[in-house]
């Protein structure tokens, strides 16, 4: 344990918040692009740029979770990494990135990556509450015995 | 200003094909040419016969007087001279649109007589005929395909009123006449609703108990006279009767109507007067046809049907089967030709005889010949009656109607006296109906009976069928755009039940001679949605128009009232905007974001050591420099050159200089520009020095031993100069580019070249693509010529013309020592040096509301959702897109799609050129299958399986095309009410009926095949070819016409003999039929040509008679040719004389004319030909028939 279980909590609430407003800039970007406010390749440009970081946390945060022993976090969060891993490795190789303005557009894969970000935003989310719900439910393990005078927190068990 | 585009309008009058666009030559109507011919070359034949025709010569006599077929203007100027590249005159023009149009404009169905009010919803003529004639209320109950629905309470109403009350009973019943042909009518028109697959008059012949024969026979005469009218290409005169007849004024129609399916079933079934009723609900059943039971036979009527048949009571089938094994009728059916299934629904059999007729009509080969000798002769009066010979779409279906002329002609004296007038009516609808499910394509055929396909009948392209006759007519050419349907299903689980692909091919930048050119102050469009207005809109009155893509009602400005061609004010419909569906604006200011940008063009030679080796730059450079004046362009172009080989050479032709200095950049890894201006320099200021130039090019490098070629450098260098201006890059590349940005590794293992799974079919890497993108950004298209020696990776170094909107154009192991390859490579790169370009464009495609573009397949970038960026667009470009459905099209009658672009020319106008089309919505299952476009299928298929062996792999494409065949035609099954497990049949429709056949091409064609050897830069470039190939050259590219040109060498002897000297120039050429590649058609004594595009093969069989030999190709002996003969020699004789004419005429269409390869039949050379005859079974690939088999067995 290098690191308190709270502090990793702390990690992961603040990966999935800066997840979240990334997928709604992604959301934003695509939707511009669909209404063409935005021409592809700036478009793709502007999304793929994100694409590793993106991926990058969420895999730091993995072995995070991995490394702090929180098997339950860590499988919640596997599937996910290993989709963006997945996403990021079955591209061709003249393929320029997960967003590519050549095939956005003529594959009708707008509409799949518009749907895809949805269904990030979803999860993205739920694991938000979950993360939540752990940094908690942590904290308040953090500080087990009710000695504390704050009567109204600690009620009942 | 305004010259109206006489493109799209259908030939006026008379026949269904080709010699309809002669005879407007000729000034002639339509069948009079036929009959100026016939007479003259049959006497002149045993004068002129030689000796191996002479044999054939009587038999073949009237085939070979086949009118002419295809008009060529050029020939009849001056025959020897070539075709003016891809110049459509307007008659020309004609000849693209399908024959079905003329022919279901003049004998097909009135609609468009109708008032405006009677005019259904639907697109279906009869439809409209139906609710007209019977007054039916709800004009929509029309569409709902139960027109037994609208019958039924008609007919119930009656008393028990007979079938055949005149004939069966002899009881006329005059006053019961005009309602009968108007039930007749209306009857008609709800069986083609219907879409039955019917048997049709003549069936009734045989049908009939045999206590009824005199009545019937006495109603027989009726139908022959019409009958040969129609049949004999004269359908306007069936036209008025019918339209009279059905046009008639609704108040008839409150008069119970006849209780009649149609005439021939009334004849038919005249013994039957109990069979009302039944009959009624048969309609019901959209089953009519098989429904309608010969009293005998009645409850187990269709599947028991033939052993039902009591002798004397034939099954109604037995009089369209071919050939007669039912031995009693035989001497009925002389005609019929040999295969005969008696256990199979009788629909097939109709097109059974509709092709085998034509392929009569060739000179036949000997074993054809012997079949023919085998059939009863004709009888007499029969060509006379009618020119069957000629390949028109119904006429090429003549054994009913001549078992109509065999058996009726006895009759034929007693028509006037053996019934009232008006008899004559119902009757001539018989023949109609034939000719109207014929020309609606609503027959099926059964393809493993039938393995002769390709017909005159099945090839054209089918016709748009709306509800408005001058809408159809002025519909865009089905050269320039066509669906993959020419109904559009109602919604999107209707388009998967028919499992059609649904699309539309186009080739928007065609060269077409009469476009309509409109400048205007402002261009009138649709505020909403943008739409460009075009004939299929709505005027709610004379200052508004609604939009026909989004609906939205706008406003017309002033100006439209006024029209520019008469100069007159108020009749906004006389504009040419609502005149044609092609049509090219001259923009205004506002589509411009920038100055027009002049034509500029770079030039970027590979001169590498490979590149020496193989020659190319001199061809290049000489052919450059003949045609520097005819590049478009004008006082601005400019043009620059760049050489590379593993540094970049630049050329500068600065002012003042004398001669052009280089450059040489040495830094390839970062390169730049050496000096700013002077190296694209103004064409007309520098042409003494550019020709230098190219003068210099060859010899300056003919000595080079570098190894390298640093394309990816001397590409950004290029793109560097080209930034501020756009224009094009033309590459020359003829080796594996290998140093600097963009170098690549050969990746094909040449051992593997015939294995099953296909590798490295992707770029390798995003180099080249990239640029591309970056180019098409800047308006610049980068056009690739790739003469490699080996393995160059196109697949990577194709992608710069990929996504910038360029053309590849590949010429494998070129040589300069190959004289073949050179001249094909001057052709085609003096086509690309003078054809039209267009800079800056972009083409976008609308669609109406419910439907989107979906995919898009050719070579572009797209921009944005319908939006698609061209840096350069040429004419010999096709595109190709997939449509999907937002929502379902249940309240449309018609759908539109219309494609702008916007591009400048090269005199730095810019122009929109606007096409639309505009087709029907249908909601029933069979109608679409019907409607569908085989060639836009297999078009858009071809794309999609391209871009699945890229995604996935080649066998994944394969499974796709051959499942993609068994889906269609199991949705077809089940649409039919098929019965399950028939053995033995494929059924398909005639629509669809080449499917199988072009998919075999497909399978076959090099770009799919697998286990031939296959290198892989070929096969790149196929599959490059079959996403950006117009459609007409896309097909020849997929299965090649094949053709016997012994009808044409017979036709110069005779026409020689027979005709004056200063006819012999307007002499037409004879019609063709086209052969299906197999080798089964060749023969040792004939002479064969193949189109395969851009290249023409002559295959001269091992006996070819010798005098043909020395007119033709200028030899005594098949022995005297090479293995590798090319092009053809000059030789003054009738029979070259017309030989280049054909030859001229297949090149017509094409961006240039084709190599001509001679091959010997013992040639080495042979394997090319045999290799392209896909109906044979190859080592490693089925026959035609094994193919239909495994097909067959898939289809439940």
């Amino acid at each position: 344990m290098f690191l308190p279980e709270t502090a990793i909590f702390c990690i992961t609430l603040l990966v999935y918040g800066a997840i979240l407003l990334l997928l709604i800039y992604y959301v934003l970007t695509l939707a511009d692009l669909e209404c063409d406010y935005l021409n592809a390749q700036e478009c793709c440009r502007r999304l793929n740029f994100w694409v590793i970081p993106k991926f990058g946390s969420h895999a730091l945060l993995c072995g995070l979770l991995l490394l702090g022993g929180h098997w339950i976090m860590f499988l919640l969060n596997l599937p996910m990494v290993l989709w963006l891993f997945y996403e990021l490795h079955r591209q061709r190789r003249d393929s320029l990135g997960v967003y590519d303005p050549v095939d956005i557009h003529s594959r009708g894969l707008l509409k799949v990556h518009l749907r895809n970000c949805m269904i990030y935003l979803g999860y993205y989310f739920v694991m938000f509450f979950v993360g939540l719900y752990c940094l908690i439910s942590s904290l308040i393990k953090g500080d087990p015995i009710k000695r504390y005078e704050d009567d109204e927190i600690i009620t009942d068990f | 200003m305004s010259a109206y585009n006489q493109n799209f309008v259908p030939p006026a009058a008379g026949t269904a094909n080709g010699n309809q666009g002669i005879s407007l030559v000729n000034g002639l109507p339509g069948a009079v040419p036929h009959h100026q011919q016939q007479s003259p070359p049959a006497a002149a034949a045993p004068a002129s016969a030689q000796q191996y025709l002479q044999q054939k010569a009587q038999q073949q006599q009237q085939q070979f007087q086949q009118p002419p077929a295809q008009p060529y203007p050029g020939i009849s100027s001056n025959s020897s001279l070539p075709p003016p590249p891809l110049q459509f005159n307007s008659n020309i023009a004609n000849k693209f649109l399908p024959p079905s149009s003329t022919s279901a404009n003049n004998g097909g169905p009135p609609p468009s007589t109708l008032p405006q009010h009677l005019r259904p919803p639907t697109a279906n003529g009869p439809t409209s005929l139906t609710n007209g004639s019977n007054g039916a209320p709800s004009a929509n109950s029309s569409r709902t395909a139960s027109p037994g629905l609208i019958g039924a309470p008609q007919l119930g109403g009656l008393p028990a009123m007979p079938q055949n009350p005149q004939y069966a009973h002899g009881a006329p019943l005059p006053a019961a006449v005009p309602q009968q042909s108007q039930s007749v009518a209306s009857l008609t028109s709800n069986m083609h609703q219907m879409n039955l697959n019917r048997t049709n008059g003549p069936s009734a012949n045989t049908a009939p108990p045999p206590q009824q024969l005199p009545p019937q026979q006495q109603q027989l005469p009726l139908a022959n006279p019409m009958a040969g009218s129609f049949m004999g290409s004269k359908p306007p005169n069936l036209n008025p009767s019918a339209s009279r007849v059905i046009g008639g004024p609704p108040t008839v129609g409150g008069v119970q109507p006849a209780p009649v399916p149609a005439a021939g079933q009334r004849i038919m079934y005249g013994g039957a007067p109990g069979s009302n009723e039944q009959q009624s609900q048969n309609q019901q059943n959209n089953n009519l046809q098989r429904a309608a039971p010969p009293p005998g036979a009645g409850a187990a009527w269709p599947p028991s049907l033939p052993k039902a048949a009591v002798p004397g009571i034939p099954p109604p089938m037995q009089t369209q089967q071919p050939q007669a094994q039912s031995a009693p009728f035989a001497p009925q059916q002389p005609q019929n030709a040999a295969q005969s299934a008696p256990f199979a629904p009788p629909q097939q059999y109709q097109y059974g005889q509709a092709y085998q007729q034509p392929l009569h009509q060739p000179p036949l080969p000997q074993q054809q010949q012997q079949q023919q000798q085998h059939q009863p002769p004709p009888p007499t009066g029969m060509f006379g009656a009618q020119p069957s010979s000629t390949p028109l779409q119904y006429q090429s279906q003549p054994p009913p109607p001549s078992m109509q002329s065999q058996g009726q002609h006895p009759y034929a004296q007693p028509q006037p006296t053996s019934g009232p007038p008006q008899l004559g009516a119902p009757v001539p609808l018989n023949v109609a109906q034939q000719g109207f499910s014929r020309l609606w394509g609503q027959d099926t055929i059964d393809l493993m009976q039938n393995r002769h396909i390709l017909s005159p009948a099945t090839l054209p392209a089918p016709k748009v069928v709306l509800h408005n006759q001058f809408h159809e007519s002025i519909n865009c050419s089905p050269s320039i755009m066509r669906c993959t349907v020419t109904k559009i299903p109602e919604t999107n689980s209707l388009l998967q039940k028919s499992r059609l692909p649904l699309g539309i091919v186009i080739h928007p930048f065609r060269d077409v001679n009469n476009l309509p050119v409109i400048q205007c102050i402002n261009i009138v469009r649709c505020r909403l949605c943008r739409t460009y207005i075009n004939p299929f809109v709505y005027f709610v009155d004379s200052k508004m128009w609604k939009c026909n893509l989004c609906y939205r009602v706008n406003e017309l400005p002033e100006d439209f009232q006024f029209d520019p061609a008469t100069k007159t004010y108020g009749d906004v419909t006389r504009r040419p905007e609502v005149r044609s569906s092609t049509i090219e604006f001259i923009a205004p200011s506002e589509y411009m974001l920038r100055p027009p940008q002049p034509a500029m063009y770079l030039f970027l030679f590979d001169v590498s050591i490979i590149a020496q080796q193989s020659g190319y730059l001199e061809a290049a450079c000489s052919v450059l420099n003949r045609h520097l004046d005819e590049m478009p362009g004008d006082a601005r172009t400019q043009v620059g050159f760049i050489c590379y080989d593993s540094f970049v050479h630049f050329y500068s032709m600065a002012e003042g200089l004398n001669q052009p200095h280089e450059m040489t950049l040495l830094d390839i890894d970062d390169p730049f520009l050496p000096r700013p201006d002077s190296l694209l320099v103004n064409l007309k200021e520098c042409k003494e020095l550019v020709r230098d130039l190219l003068k210099l090019l060859p010899k300056r490098f003919a000595h080079t031993h570098d190894p390298g070629s640093a394309l990816g450098a001397a590409l950004q260098v290029a793109f560097k100069l080209m930034q501020s201006s756009g224009g094009r890059i033309t590459v020359f590349q003829a080796c594996l580019p290998n140093k600097g940005p963009g170098a690549l590794e050969p990746r094909e293992d040449p051992n593997n070249r015939s294995a099953k799974d296909v590798a490295h079919l992707n770029p390798a890497t995003d180099f080249y693509k990239r640029f591309a993108l970056e180019c098409s950004g800047y308006q610049i298209a980068c056009d690739l010529f790739l003469m490699n020696q080996q393995y160059s990776d196109m697949a990577t170094i194709s992608g710069i013309s990929k996504h910038s909107g360029g053309c590849v154009h590949h010429f494998p192991l070129y040589q300069k020592t190959k004289q073949h390859m050179v001249d094909s490579f001057r052709m085609c790169f003096k086509r690309y040096l003078t054809r039209k370009i267009g800079f800056e464009a972009v083409m976008r495609i609308r669609c109406t509301r419910g439907l989107q573009v979906h995919t898009f397949h050719g070579n572009f970038f797209v921009r944005s959702t319908d939006l698609l960026s061209l840096p350069n667009v040429n004419p010999d470009a096709g595109y190709g897109m997939q449509i999907s459905y937002e929502e379902s099209l249940t309240d449309v009658k018609t759908i539109c799609f219309q494609a702008a672009l916007l591009y400048t020319n090269s005199e730095g106008e810019r122009r929109i050129r606007v096409h639309t089309v505009c087709l029907p919505v249908t909601s029933s299952l069979p109608e679409v299958m019907h409607s569908a476009d085989t060639e836009a299928i297999i078009g858009l298929l071809s794309k999609m399986a391209v871009d699945r062996s890229i995604a996935s792999n080649l066998s994944d494409a394969r499974d796709a095309f051959i499942n993609a065949t068994i889906d269609v035609f199991n949705a077809f099954k089940i649409a039919q009410n098929l019965p399950s497990g028939q053995s033995g049949q494929l059924i398909a429709p005639r629509s669809l009926a080449l499917m199988p056949l072009y998919i075999l091409g497909l399978l076959k064609h090099p770009a799919f095949r697998v286990g031939t050897s296959t290198r892989l830069d070929d096969r790149v470039y196929a599959m490059d070819c079959m996403k950006t190939l117009p459609l007409d050259q896309l097909m020849k590219f997929v299965y090649p016409e094949l053709y016997k040109i012994d009808g044409l060498i017979y036709h110069a002897r005779n026409s020689n003999a027979s005709t004056t000297e200063e006819d012999d120039e307007e002499d037409p050429l004879p019609e063709l039929p086209r052969l299906q590649l197999s080798a089964e058609h060749l023969d040792s004594r004939s002479i064969f040509l193949m189109d395969c595009g851009q290249l023409i093969m002559l295959y001269v069989g091992l006996n070819v008679p010798p005098d043909v030999l020395e007119a033709v190709l200028g030899i005594s002996s098949t022995a005297e040719l090479g293995d590798y003969v090319y092009g053809l020699p000059h030789i003054v004789s009738a029979e070259y004389d017309i030989l280049q004419r054909f030859l001229l005429r297949l090149n017509y269409d094409k961006p240039y004319s084709a190599l001509v390869q001679i091959i010997r039949d013992t040639s080495t050379a042979k394997g090319q030909f045999i290799e392209r005859l896909t109906d044979d079974r190859s080592e490693s690939s089925l026959s035609y028939y094994e193919f239909l088999q495994h097909i067959r067995a898939q289809v439940k």
